[in-house]
């Protein structure tokens, strides 16, 4: 069991760390397919991790160990998030540790590093982004949080893989209101999250909209290449976190070597297709005024709360 | 029907009934909120439809169709109408501050508690909904009365929304979603009240939009505007 478990955990990590960089180039290229562009192909970002990395690492003159610091730190929050969240497999030897309070913690402290990365440069740009960051993110936490617990009140515990194994087992918790209120909360709350299109616009530096982009503004070199490393596998890894929750069929719930081979192919294929989902449905989107965007995570909020209520006297006969 | 599938159904109808009533909270354009009412009407229909079925009475599923007919097509036509007669008069004469004037005029550009807050505030009072139905719902728990506190947010929501937006028109959902919520509260609670009581409740409703329709008209010749909050002052 612990061989299979370990090969799944490996699998996991291997395929979010090349993937990633694939995920966002395959957006890029839905988008610019849709939009009558011939796009840069699939492979750029990595193109462009290697432009970067062979550059020569500069750090702004008065900056400290906050900048010096953030881009490590998110890329190793994004890659212990991937080795938790239950993408391929239920069964790992980190399973007991996977808890949802775990996992949103890991993402706070991965945004946390990068907005005191954006204060520590002392620019107007930085400090801008790192409030606005903040601002959002004080919202979007408690909706993730709100979300899973409400599907975690069905299965009785806040364990992800639980959650997940439970939903394979009883297809009808998320057809319940409280499910269908916590898939729509939730995909608000990723897309905040990931710093996608109606929360933050991730291919602008227009001064006045940018959120993320603000606060990375004086990262050059490797360290630009990390911290575009760690944007791409948080998206990677919370979409992936959206297909398990939500269409949990097809990953593995005991320990054999095909199974995760076949799970991984789905998964792969599950965050793929949300991800063209996601950027078809960008082109038609425009980004909300900054002083909208409490609005639209007021909302989400409100649906997670409403989903957990919901779980409590929607839930049918219990 | 069996019971699982019943439950089911009837969760997702009473779901559908309260985000409906969320969502008017949350959109500006009177028009979006207006199409969201009849999407509330065709819930509640759903429910009085699901709870004749299953509890196989024939007057029930009469209710319903004619709940389906009344909440969400004629009552939304009406307002509807009342709407277009809105911006019609506008677009008359399209200067500079009429046509500013005209966009005002369609949505609910400020209302009294901004949107952020109405969501909170909605939040706070579908718990405070939960917590006033439970004694309730452990009288008698089965299906229907666990949706009970649905029906009574909805009414709290109703309130909320008649007490803080400043539009004759939004008011009217407003006071139209207070009345869906009761309808859906003696559903849950009591399976519908008498058809003869039913009768006489949509024939008020329809006569009081019908009413409000006329003022919301009267008002906005008066006064060109249709902000509620500009009526302060008697004239003579």
């Amino acid at each position: 069991m612990n061989t299979v478990g370990y090969t799944a955990i490996a699998l996991q990590v291997g395929a979010v760390a090349a993937g990633a960089p694939l995920l966002t180039g395959l957006m890029r290229q839905t988008r610019a397919l849709l939009e009558g562009r011939a796009g840069a192909g699939l492979l750029q970002p990595w193109r462009d991790m290697r432009k970067l990395l062979r550059k020569e690492p500069i750090t702004p003159v008065g900056t400290g160990p906050a900048f010096r610091w953030a881009p490590p730190l998110l890329v190793a929050t994004s890659l212990v998030l991937a080795v938790l969240v239950p993408l391929v497999s239920t069964v790992t030897p980190v399973h007991a540790r996977a808890d949802l309070i775990v996992v949103v913690a890991l993402l706070a402290l991965g945004t946390l590093a990068l907005a005191l990365a954006g204060l520590d440069t002392g620019t107007a740009f930085g400090g801008m982004g790192a409030s606005r960051e903040m601002t959002i993110a004080a919202l979007v936490e408690p909706t993730i949080l709100m979300s899973v617990f409400a599907l975690s009140i069905p299965a009785g515990s806040t364990n992800l893989p639980v959650i997940v194994a439970g939903a394979v087992d009883q297809p009808a918790r998320l057809t319940s209101p409280a499910g269908l209120l916590a898939i729509a909360a939730l995909s608000v709350a990723v897309l905040a999250e990931s710093g996608r299109l109606p929360v933050d616009n991730p291919s602008t530096h227009l001064e006045l909209t940018m959120v993320h982009e603000a606060m990375v503004l004086e990262y050059a070199g490797p360290d630009l290449a990390l911290v575009e490393f760690g944007a791409q596998l948080r998206l990677a890894v919370l979409l992936g976190l959206l297909a398990s929750l939500f269409a949990p069929w097809g990953i593995a719930t005991s320990a054999s070597l095909t199974a995760v081979l076949l799970a991984l192919l789905l998964v792969v294929l599950k965050v793929a297709l949300l991800g063209m989902a996601l950027a078809a449905a960008e082109v038609f989107w425009a980004k909300l005024r900054l002083f909208r965007v409490p609005e639209l995570l007021a909302g989400s909020f409100l649906l997670a709360l409403l989903a957990v209520t919901a779980s409590y006297f929607l839930g049918g006969e219990r | 029907m069996n019971n699982s599938l019943f439950t089911q159904l009837l969760d997702l109808a009473c779901g559908a009934f309260l985000l409906a009533a969320v969502v008017v909270l949350w959109r500006r354009e009177l028009a979006a909120i207006v199409r969201l009412f009849a999407l509330q009407g065709l819930a509640l229909a759903a429910i009085a439809l699901l709870l004749g079925l299953h509890e196989d009475r024939w007057d029930l599923i009469v209710v319903a169709a004619g709940i389906g007919a009344l909440r969400a097509s004629l009552l939304p036509y009406l307002i509807r109408r009342a709407l277009d007669a809105l911006v019609a008069d506008r677009t008359r004469d399209q200067d500079g501050a009429r046509a500013y004037t005209y966009s005002e005029e369609v949505r609910e550009t400020e209302p009294l508690v901004n949107v952020a807050a109405s969501l909170l505030t909605a939040a706070a009072l579908t718990l405070l909904a939960y917590a006033v139905a439970r004694p309730l719902v452990e009288l008698d728990p089965t299906p229907a009365t666990r949706a009970l506190p649905v029906g009574l947010a909805v009414v709290l929501i109703g309130f909320f929304v008649l007490v803080t937006r400043r539009r004759a028109l939004a008011q009217v959902v407003g006071f139209l979603l207070l009345d869906n919520g009761i309808t859906a509260t003696a559903f849950l609670a009591a399976s519908g009240v008498p058809l003869i009581v039913e009768l006489g409740v949509s024939f008020d409703v329809l006569l009081a939009v019908l009413v409000l329709q006329l003022l919301t008209a009267r008002v906005r010749e008066a006064f060109g505007t249709t902000d509620i909050d500009d009526l302060r002052e008697l004239h003579d």
